[in-house]
């Protein structure tokens, strides 16, 4: 008996309690099934439709459901779709719905839920969502359990949009005539989900619970999942260590405890899980100033970086250096483009051919914690090197934002979800009609190419596989050879978990939509 | 009538002082770069100007600075603090909500550091030059040199990781579901090293204070008097030169508990403790403006509060100190 328990058992026994003896920490986690994982940052709502940030989309992914699941090759998978065809002119996509499948309220769901979702609650509340309803004609109930999607023209990705995180199934009969956005029922999300909402104790945690009605029979192997708000990050790997975690999601202790808590005794890593949001981080340039404008400049701060380095200091192996605009995940990618290897002779050259005269660039870091930091020492070091002026300059997540937002910036840092295919998550960076202040994620850098502009129109509107492929390649060439921005990284964010935990990732999308999945030994 | 007179001045010039304080916080708080609404459409991880403009009239943060102002101070004049748009919550709701963790922590330590300091003080004074005075002086110079926040990490590595007595995290065992005594030592378990590890700085400044005060007193005339009238050396301790010694404590203290409701942040965010500490520090980072200005103005009323029972403090410990 471990002398904790000698400490819980005394008081209990002195008060003639029944439990005297037993531990009350062991008849805590006496009931079967029960998970505990970490998030951080505490979301800030679980409603799916509304809120799209990394810890709601963790939580509430188990909650809400979409049409479709995707496993980690981005393959299409029946979820609250059973099966799909695609019209000859790849204009029409009918979905037949699953029978049987009721909410989490006990109401049945239908085909009058997906066109409500997608046609009048998404297309108001979600802006990435939003972006692909723009190549949408029309959304039609052809029967309660068919549902008809029209597009203008033919959409190379469209299926791939169905996820929970970008088309979330929300409940008509909860929704329909009121304010979204100050909603109560919000407070107490409502999908088809494995997972249940239960409590959400603010600052402290949020539980979930088994889905005894789940239309998958047998499909639910937990009973409860906590979810923990621990807000230091050292704090999260004490108490992964303790073993009172089973679950430390990716980012949620640093990467230098990652190396140190995967070797504790019944405990693994994986990186699987975020092959269809494939992170990739780069350093935006600012295109629109001296002497950032001249692409010599741009290839010889590009030339300067070493990416080899940083993954190995900074991300302890768990990111891999980008060859260019393309995540090796997501689909057309292609390292058949020109190289950039670190030189600093050859970086030197490139600077000085650009004209560079020392004119002080300023760099901005990605306040994320201490990896993004020492990307960014290193970043500084390496241009220094170089022989170029640079000068850090320190924001919270806040000021990074509106810097961005506002191009208030030479060089600064960020990472980007590409969302498994080009016309999602790689055009929005490089387009010129996506150049517009406000938002950190579209075409921050201000770069324009008629030329790229046209060849990501193409692919986007074309259906053959083969064909876009050979676009794709194409404007790989063209972006590697403009730098636009300094790519660094793919990155591959650990999960770490007990291995008492089975399979605690089973789709592209990671623990977002497979915690309600992974059973307990 | 006297002491009537004086709290009615006092609390009239602290709710001025409260109205003055929401106006620089409001500015303070709208001069920092970037809103909420950029944080959220930044966090969504896609945005477009429909998104954030929906946002911004939703939070109110489409209409000018001195009329979102304006409408700031009436409702505060109503003891209205406003609505969290990233919770969803009212404040008054969101603060209150943590309000019973806060006081359990804040007090637990204000109560323990003041005993064990003046305790600890007075016994190296009463001892000044031997052992025991060394060591109490040592200990307190280093908890008084160490960083908080250092402290916390080390009690959790040794005593939850490694030792496993106490839990990890939290202010109960989520999900074990207990009541009655039961739930009071789980809650007890959870509160021993944050509440320690916050006892410890404000202890050893309070010894430290004791004891150096407890020396000057002890040189006075009034001291000696009683020591030739052949007073008890016990008595002339704890009556005579204790009582004297502690209005600079009184001082300290009055500080403390100021800062109890606000002041815990390191250690909150450690132990993951939900307080407001940790709740404002948050809605600093998400610059949820109603929610940080809220706690601003709770803790701004606590301080002017606790200042007032200070002064109070002071005619008990010294009759000889009279309100003006």
């Amino acid at each position: 008996m471990k002398r904790r328990h000698l400490i819980q058992a005394v008081p209990a026994a002195a008060l003639g309690l029944s439990i005297a003896g037993v531990p009350l920490h062991a008849l805590a986690q006496a009931k079967k099934g029960t998970l505990n994982v970490l998030v951080q940052p505490e979301p800030p709502g679980l409603m799916l439709g509304m809120v799209q940030n990394g810890p709601t989309q963790l939580i509430a992914g188990n909650i809400y459901e979409g049409l479709l699941r995707y496993d980690e090759n981005l393959k299409p998978q029946p979820q609250l779709a059973t099966s799909w065809t695609v019209s000859p002119d790849a204009k029409v996509y009918t979905f037949k719905l699953k029978p049987g499948v009721k909410w989490h309220d006990g109401k049945p769901f239908s085909s009058a839920d997906v066109v409500f979702s997608c046609d009048v609650f998404l297309r108001k509340m979600h802006a990435r969502f939003r972006a692909s309803l723009a190549q949408v004609e029309s959304i039609k109930a052809i029967d309660p359990l068919t549902v008809q999607f029209t597009l203008k023209q033919p959409f190379g990705p469209f299926l791939g949009i169905f996820e929970n995180g970008t088309m979330p199934m929300v409940p008509k009969h909860v929704y329909e005539n009121t304010d979204f956005a100050t909603n109560p029922a919000n407070a107490t999300p409502i999908g088809t989900g494995p997972l249940k909402f239960k409590e959400w104790v603010k600052g402290t945690y949020i539980q979930l619970v088994a889905n005894t009605e789940y239309h998958q029979a047998g499909a639910v192997g937990v009973e409860n999942v906590y979810f923990h708000v621990i807000p230091d990050a050292a704090a999260r790997a004490a108490a992964f260590e303790s073993g009172k975690i089973d679950i430390a999601p990716g980012g949620a202790v640093e990467y230098f405890d990652v190396d140190r808590l995967s070797k504790l005794p019944g405990t693994a890593v994986t990186t699987k899980g975020w092959e269809f949001f494939a992170p990739q981080s780069w350093l935006w340039i600012n295109n629109r100033t001296k002497p950032m404008d001249n692409v010599k400049f741009r290839q010889g701060i590009w030339t300067a970086i070493d990416r080899e380095a940083m993954a190995k200091i900074a991300w302890y192996g768990f990111a891999k250096p980008a060859t260019g605009p393309f995540n090796s995940h997501i689909s057309y990618a292609s390292a058949d483009v020109p190289k950039y290897p670190r030189d600093i002779a050859k970086a030197k050259a490139l600077l000085a051919e650009a004209g560079y005269k020392g004119e002080t660039i300023r760099l901005l870091p990605l306040p994320y914690g201490e990896s993004w930091q020492r990307q960014a020492e290193i970043v500084r070091q390496n241009l220094t090197q170089a022989g170029v002026k640079v000068e850090m300059i320190a924001t919270d997540v806040a000021g990074w934002n509106q810097r961005c937002n506002e191009w208030d910036f030479d060089l600064a840092f960020t990472y980007v979800y590409q969302y498994g295919d080009p016309a999602l998550g790689v055009s929005r960076n490089y387009t010129t009609d996506s150049i517009a202040k406000g938002s950190p994620f579209n075409n921050v850098s201000g770069y324009t190419n008629p030329k790229v502009d046209e060849l990501f129109a193409a692919g986007a509107k074309e259906a053959d596989p083969e064909k876009r492929k050979a676009i794709y390649l194409e404007v790989q060439k063209i972006l590697v050879t403009d730098v636009p921005v300094a790519w660094l990284h793919e990155i591959n964010f650990p999960t770490l978990y007990r291995t008492k935990v089975r399979n605690p990732v089973s789709s592209g999308i990671g623990l977002n939509d497979s915690l309600g999945r992974a059973t307990l030994a | 009538m006297k002491r009537f007179q004086f709290m009615s001045v006092r609390i009239l010039q602290g709710l001025l002082a409260l109205m003055l304080i929401a106006t620089v916080n409001f500015m303070l708080v709208h001069s920092a770069p970037g809103d909420p609404v950029s944080i959220m459409a930044g966090e969504a991880g896609a945005s477009d100007p429909q998104f954030v403009a929906q946002l911004r009239q939703q939070f109110g943060l489409d209409k000018s600075l001195p009329e979102q102002l304006g409408t700031y101070l009436k409702h505060v004049a109503q003891l209205d603090l406003g609505y969290s748009y990233r919770q969803q919550q009212p404040v008054v709701k969101l603060i209150l909500d943590r309000l019973p963790a806060t006081l359990l922590l804040t007090g637990s330590a204000f109560v323990m550091s003041l005993i064990f300091g003046v305790g600890l003080g007075a016994l190296a004074s009463r001892h000044v030059g031997s052992w025991i005075d060394s060591v109490i002086t040592v200990v307190a110079l280093i908890f008084y040199a160490t960083p908080l926040y250092w402290l916390a990490m080390m009690a959790v590595l040794v005593f939850t990781v490694q030792l496993d007595w106490l839990p990890a995290f939290g202010y109960f065992t989520v999900g074990a579901d207990l009541h009655g005594f039961a739930k009071a030592w789980d809650i007890f378990q959870h509160l021993l090293l944050p509440s320690l590890t916050l006892a410890l700085f404000y202890m050893a400044v309070y010894a430290r204070m004791t004891r150096a005060s407890m020396l000057e007193v002890a040189q006075m005339d009034f001291v000696k008097t009683a020591r030739a009238k052949g007073v008890a050396p016990g008595k002339i301790q704890r009556r005579h030169i204790l009582r004297n010694a502690l209005l600079p404590v009184v001082t300290l203290a009055g500080i403390q508990a100021g800062g109890m409701i606000g002041g815990a942040v390191l250690t909150e965010t450690v132990f993951a403790w939900p307080g407001i500490g940790r709740l404002m520090f948050d809605a600093l980072l998400q610059r949820d403006y109603n929610l940080l200005l809220g706690c601003f103005l709770f803790t701004a009323a606590m301080a002017v509060l606790f200042n007032l029972i200070t002064d109070l403090v002071y005619t008990l410990v010294d009759p000889r100190i009279e309100l003006s």
